[in-house]
């Protein structure tokens, strides 16, 4: 009860200093204790300050009362002759960018209700200060946005100590707005480019927070909608900047260079990577920009080569790149480990298109499929259960890499021809082999992979399976799959009894293991 | 009317035949009256049925029928009588006519009798002739007597005679025939009669004659079975006796059907002797082994897709399918059609069969060769199984301990503490409900002693065994979840209590063998419980962890209820997928995490033992435990897959801390609580438990080993094990495990393999592509076209029903002609009559006239 009470005292007091200050001139250095709020301990009263804060100067901005144009300094103002009514305004104007610089601080507050507050007081006074602008316009019909506010707080979004995504979900309501989004983008390739420039090591939250604001920026698809802006203007043109698509673009192009042109923590490449095709790519005014970038993302090797696949794939698709070797690399991108990442549907995808084309040669057809039937012997159901009919819808595609599953006269040898360890396709002689390891994995224990290896025992139809639904499969549907089957009538049993946990002695599990 | 005509023409007498039928049957001779319809032109197949006619028969036979009914009508249009039949029964049909005539004959008979007996006064009416009563006549019409004969003279008139004999014309033919006989006498009527008389008479005295003497044969003939009645046994008069009273069975009787038709005493099935005994069961089992076989290959699904596709001629072979298509091929075998489908696919399976390739064949025989080992195995089996038996009657049988010496070790537990169970068996109740809740399950057993428990379940399916009563089936199969829920619990506590769950599995084994099917799908439930916990885990951590002992013993459990070498089984291919997952995706962190995994590597190997199915997981995880087992070494020679990694977090896990530990490790098995956690082991212990787990690793990779040995891409599959063992597992082993090692080694590279290229099997020459005819149906003239069938009834119902309609107008217009010709004839008649009585009156008018002038005339003249 106390607390309340002290602070309910407090707020009437702060309540009534407001009501001084805004009354008369005359007790214009009660903003000083309004400003003292602001530093105080206590969140509540913090909290009360800034509310505080934001009503008076939001009334003085709207009254004119702060002074427009370049500021000068403080100290030579008050020690001037100027009139009464300009030191006032200088004075004043000197109380509302302490302020801003206090709400900036504040954005890292430690709780949240206190940075969501100072956020949103913040782009109020953008708001305000949009519409009532401290600067004069140079021209009649010139743009102005308050764009050094604007930068303080995309800067300390940016934090270069601690991630700031709960917040920057909240800044991202405002990212709808045309000329939020732009100046955005404005300001954080700024950002970017000067926290990076000449420092060795960049804090791992700072690239976070980075990727989550650009990562929530996304243009909208076409142009010609009326723009929607934040800051209210009277008479909106569609010169400026601030609504053109293009600018947009570039903008935004700029963002993400900047970004990208540093070497990103390994994670953040992935997280990238991943959204590249779908958001950034389409967005950018000129794509083939990140040619670079993906190539040598795809050089890596390993996943960050998997995903930069599939933006490789759209420049090599839509914008004519020429990648030599590509098919080489995606070769040796075929590794044990392939069955068991977490992009797998991904890549099959991929590879499925790449490998689509009927115009390429067989000996590259066939030791991608001897690659991956050798690949399939260490590979989970799941992932056999769709590599096999991938094979399979290989030798369909290319008639003459059949040999690998029927050689009529072929001589029988000693070893097998193919060279697992040898980079070049063209030299692995994978056309000179045959696909031993589907034979042997028609022996595999589920039935339905038995099935899909024996497809090669006879000869292959005509229309390809589509691999398709095949690609998402998980474990736990192929165990569904089995559940869903129809049980046979009656149930076979094992006819052997038994006898014990471990079962007769000589079974393996009694020789290797014991009750107790 | 009209149209009743053609169809009664047939049964009229052939005089009145009329129509095209009846010409051609016997032709008119009249031909004036047979009127030809000409045909302009001739059409084939048009049936002619109006082509020649007979109007004036017809017609004739229309007024005649108009006379017999329309005309009577006519006629009494006017008459309110009505003639009303009044026969008994006349119109109900559920009388037969003989009923009819009897009931009939009864009831005029009652009436007559009711008008006689008022006259009648005394009781038997008698009928009389001349004063003797007819029926005294009647008897005594054999007694001829020559008086009679000479007053018959007098007596019988010609007149009489005739009538009584039924008129003088057969007389007369006889006196004819008479005289041609005797030509020279001419008799009178009256001799022929007197001596039709004679000739009666004398028959009849012929007949009186023999009757009597068929009445003293029958005495004679009752005279000398008494004689011989006295002779017989004295059983046949009472059958005699039988015979008169059947109604009432005798005692006697039924006791002697009732032992007539009771049951035979039937002769017993012999002994079997041990032998037969042990033969019976070995066919059992080589049946079931058949039938596992079968399985195993997969070979009743092969039957069914190989059986010969149906193909349309215009297939144009390019793979593609319309839809399912279910229609079967027709076939013959000897001459006959095939009709049943199972012959037919055995033939197609065994026509597979033999297309199989070589290595197939050897893999079969290979298999055959394992089976005759395992039939020694399995007849092992029958012996324990016997033994189990006999140790549950040992059980039950208090008088049993002295068997303890044929016992199995188990047994010999047990029998130690016989004493003990004898006093339990005092304390516990003899009957128990089934539970209902798993919580009344864990309630009755926690706390006891094993052998309580054991008793307890085995109570517990006594008292509720099926054939007792109805519900206990359900209640039952609930009990088979129940106690797999408890062993889960058992297994989940620390320590597991191992030992019971190893007795529980017999009970279990017993229910799943009762009920499968609940069985069967409690194991799923289960099965698809752990599989939930794990991928829930995986989504939520990113990792899934070895779940804990309880779903390794229910996949062990899996394992001995089920037959694991099915090709797909219901409960066993889940599993599987199951393992595979704890397999590939849950990462090796700790010493229970790989002693799990080894657990699970080695159910693996048990569920593939008889199949000999590859596991690609199995090898990846050998792999990765001989991995940590080797200390990190920069390049590797072969590729790790998912769980484990080649540097990292658990990458040296099974390294030998301390050289000192290797010396004093000896070799055993691991137990299975381990997998529950290892706790307050010093440094060395952990060693050994290391080592141990490595031994228990290389063992099973030799067993792997042996078992894929066959298959064709075995080098590439052992690949990175021969580069581990041989790299990177040398140095500071125990002798034991390195000779393990070195030995690996040399069967790995020492194995032979052929590479023979890949050939498909031959397909089947494509057929020539054909094009079935397209049938269309040919159109028929006069007959609707394209419609459905009750479209086409109903328009068949309506030209009927105007053709119907049309006859019955021409038939009414008909018939009014008819009337009014009929009245006009009347009419005419009644004028002519009129006519006929007015000159009749002109005529005696004029008559009286001339009469009454000639009168006049005649006074004139006068």
């Amino acid at each position: 009860m106390d607390p309340d009470r002290v602070a309910a005292g407090r707020g009437r007091a702060l309540g009534r200093l407001l009501e001084a200050v805004l009354a008369s001139r005359a007790e214009a250095n009660a903003v000083f204790d309004i400003l003292a709020a602001l530093q105080s301990e206590d969140p509540a009263e913090i909290q009360e300050a800034v509310r505080i804060c934001s009503r008076l100067f939001g009334a003085l901005l709207e009254r004119g009362e702060l002074f427009v144009g370049r500021l000068p300094p403080e100290e030579a103002v008050m020690t001037g002759s100027q009139g009464a009514t300009r030191k006032y305004k200088v004075w004043m104007r000197h109380r509302y960018q302490s302020c801003c610089n206090r709400l900036s601080e504040l954005l890292a507050h430690p709780s949240f209700q206190v940075q969501e507050l100072a956020l949103g007081t913040l782009m109020k006074f953008v708001q305000l200060e949009g519409s009532h602008p401290l600067e004069k316009p140079k021209w009649e019909g010139h743009y102005l946005f308050p764009f050094e506010l604007f930068k303080l707080v995309v800067e300390s979004l940016l934090s270069l100590e601690e991630d700031r995504a709960l917040l920057l979900s909240q800044f991202q309501g405002y990212l709808e707005y045309d000329d939020i989004r732009y100046h955005t983008m404005k300001a954080a390739a700024g950002t970017v480019a000067r926290v990076t420039d000449g420092r060795a090591e960049v804090p791992l939250p700072f690239w976070n927070n980075a990727f989550t604001l650009l990562s929530a920026v996304s243009l909208p698809r076409q142009e010609g909608t009326t723009p929607s802006l934040y800051v209210k203007h009277t008479e909106p043109s569609d010169k400026w900047k601030a609504v053109n698509l293009k600018e947009h673009r570039k903008a935004f192009q700029l963002m993400w260079l900047r970004f990208l042109q540093h070497k990103l923590p390994v994670s953040l490449y992935k997280k990238v990577l991943v959204i590249m095709h779908e958001s950034i790519l389409p967005q950018l005014a000129q794509p083939t920009l990140m040619m670079d970038f993906l190539t040598s993302a795809y050089d890596v090797g390993g996943a960050i080569s998997l995903l930069a696949l599939n933006g490789l794939f759209i420049l090599i698709h839509k914008h004519n790149l020429e990648y030599p070797d590509f098919y080489q690399k995606l070769y040796n991108l075929l590794e044990a480990s392939i069955f068991h990442v977490r992009y797998r549907a991904r890549f099959f995808y991929l590879a499925d298109l790449f490998l689509s084309s009927s115009h390429l040669p067989a000996y590259l057809v066939a030791a991608f499929a001897k690659r991956l039937s050798r690949l399939a012997l260490t590979a989970p159901p799941e992932a056999l259960l769709m590599v096999l009919p991938f094979i399979c819808n290989l030798l369909r595609r290319h008639p003459a890499c059949r040999v690998l599953i029927h050689r009529p006269q072929g001589p029988e040898l000693d070893t097998d021809p193919y060279d697992p360890g040898e980079q070049d396709p063209a030299k692995s002689r994978a056309l000179e082999s045959s696909l031993w390891e589907l034979q042997a994995l028609q022996k595999h224990y589920h039935p339905d992979v038995s099935k899909a290896a024996s497809a090669i025992n006879q000869t292959l139809c005509v229309p390809e399976v589509s691999i398709a639904p095949l690609l998402e499969l998980t474990p736990y549907e192929v165990f569904e799959q089995d559940l869903k089957k129809k049980v046979p009538e009656p149930v076979p049993l094992e006819f052997i009894p038994a006898s014990g946990l471990l079962g007769r002695r000589e079974d393996l599990c009694a020789h290797y293991f014991s009750l107790s | 009317m009209g149209k009743a005509k053609p169809a009664r023409a047939g049964r009229k007498p052939p005089g009145s035949q009329a129509g095209a039928r009846g010409v051609k049957a016997k032709p008119n001779p009249n031909p004036f009256e047979v009127k030809v319809n000409r045909q302009k032109f001739q059409v084939l197949g048009r049936k002619t049925r109006h082509d020649v006619g007979l109007p004036g028969v017809s017609r004739a036979r229309a007024i005649k029928k108009r006379t017999q009914t329309l005309l009577k009508e006519y006629k009494e249009r006017e008459k309110s009588n009505v003639f009303k039949d009044r026969r008994f029964g006349e119109y109900n049909r559920n009388m037969s006519p003989e009923e009819k005539m009897m009931k009939r004959f009864a009831l005029e008979q009652q009436r007559r009798h009711e008008k006689r007996s008022i006259y009648n006064l005394n009781e038997d009416s008698e009928l009389t002739h001349r004063g003797q009563s007819l029926a005294e006549i009647e008897k005594l019409n054999d007694i001829v007597d020559s008086d009679s004969d000479a007053e018959e003279g007098g007596a019988l008139s010609a007149e009489l005679t005739a009538t009584h004999f039924g008129g003088g014309a057969g007389l007369l033919t006889k006196s004819e025939s008479r005289e041609s006989q005797e030509p020279g006498r001419a008799r009178s009527r009256r001799e022929l009669l007197e001596e039709l008389i004679a000739e009666s008479k004398l028959q009849k005295r012929e007949r009186q004659a023999q009757r009597e003497n068929a009445l003293e044969l029958t005495e004679k003939l009752d005279q000398d079975w008494k004689e011989i009645q006295m002779v017989l046994p004295h059983k046949t008069p009472k059958a005699d006796k039988k015979e008169k009273e059947k109604p009432q069975p005798d005692v006697y009787d039924m006791r002697v059907r009732e032992l007539g038709f009771e049951m035979k005493a039937q002769p017993s099935d012999r002994m079997k002797t041990e032998e037969e005994l042990a033969r019976e069961e070995q066919e059992r089992l080589t049946k079931l082994e058949a039938e596992r076989l079968r399985r195993m290959l997969g070979k009743a699904e092969d039957a069914n897709m190989k059986k010969p596709k149906h193909m349309s001629a215009d297939d144009l072979n390019d793979g593609f399918i319309l839809d399912r298509d279910d229609r079967r091929l027709l076939s013959y075998k000897d001459g006959k059609m095939n009709v049943e489908e199972a012959s037919h696919a055995e033939g197609s399976r065994e026509a597979s069969g033999s297309q199989s390739a070589g290595e197939e064949e050897e893999e079969e025989e290979e298999e055959e060769d394992d089976s005759g080992g395992e039939d020694a195995e399995q007849s092992d089996g029958a012996d324990s199984h016997a033994d189990l038996d006999s140790n549950a009657e040992s059980e039950e049988d208090p008088a049993g301990p002295e068997t303890g010496s044929l016992l199995t070790p188990a047994e010999r537990h047990l029998g130690r503490h016989w004493r003990a169970q004898a006093a339990v068996r005092a304390e516990l109740p003899y009957t128990f409900a089934a539970p209902e809740s798993y919580e009344a399950l864990r309630s009755l057993l926690l706390g006891r002693p094993m052998d309580e428990q054991l008793l307890v379940m085995e109570r517990i399916q006594k008292c509720n065994h099926p054939s007792l009563a109805a519900g206990n089936k359900a209640k039952l199969e609930k009990l088979f979840g129940f106690l797999l829920d408890y062993i889960g619990d058992l297994a989940a506590d620390d320590p597991p209590d191992l030992g019971v769950i190893d007795k529980l599995i017999v009970q279990l084994y017993k229910l799943c063998q009762l009920f499968p099917e609940s069985a069967c799908d409690t194991m799923r439930f289960v099965l698809r419980d752990a599989m939930h916990d794990m991928e829930e885990k995986l989504e939520a951590k990113g990792r899934a962890t070895f779940p804990g002992l309880d779903v390794l013993i229910y996949l062990k459990i899996v394992g001995l209820l089920f037959p694991t070498s099915d090709f797909w089984h219901p409960v066993v291919t889940p599993a599987l997928v199951c393992m595979s997952q704890l397999l590939t995706k849950c990462p090796v962190l700790s010493l229970q995490d790989v002693i799990k995994g080894l657990f699970v590597c080695c159910l693996f190997l048990e569920y593939v033992s008889l199949s000999q199915r590859f596991v690609p997981e199995l090898i990846n995880f050998l792999l990765g435990i001989l991995h940590i087992a080797a200390p990190n070494r920069p390049t590797l020679g072969y590729a790790l897959v998912h769980p484990f990694r080649a540097l990292g977090k658990g990458s040296e896990l099974l390294l030998v801390s301390n050289r000192e530990d290797v010396a004093t490790w000896q070799r055993r098995s691991l137990p299975l609580h381990w997998a529950n956690g290892l706790k307050g082991q010093t440094e060395t212990e952990t060693n050994h438990v290391r080592l141990s787990c490595l031994a228990v690793c290389l063992a099973l990779v030799e067993r792997c080993v042996q078992l894929y040995g066959s298959l064709p891409a075995f080098h590439h599959i052992v690949q990175p094990l021969r580069t581990v063992l041989a790299e990177h597992l040398d140095l500071g082993l125990p002798q034991e495990l390195q000779e393990l090692g070195q030995r690996l080694v040399n069967k790995l590279q020492s194995q032979e393999q052929r590479w023979r290229p890949l050939v498909c099997e031959k397909s089947k020459p494509v057929p020539l592509k054909l094009f079935t005819p397209r049938l269309v149906k040919v159109l028929e003239f006069g007959r609707k076209q394209g419609s459905t069938k009750e479209e086409q009834e109903r328009r068949r119902l309506i030209h009927k029903h105007k053709r119907e309609f049309k006859g019955a107008v021409r038939e009414i217009r008909k018939d009014n002609q008819f009337l009014a010709r009929m009245q006009l004839s009347e009419t005419m008649e009644r004028d002519a009559e009129r006519k006929r009585k007015v000159k009749q009156l002109f005529n005696s008018l004029a008559t009286q006239e001339g009469e009454w002038k000639a009168l006049k005339r005649r006074k004139f003249q006068r």
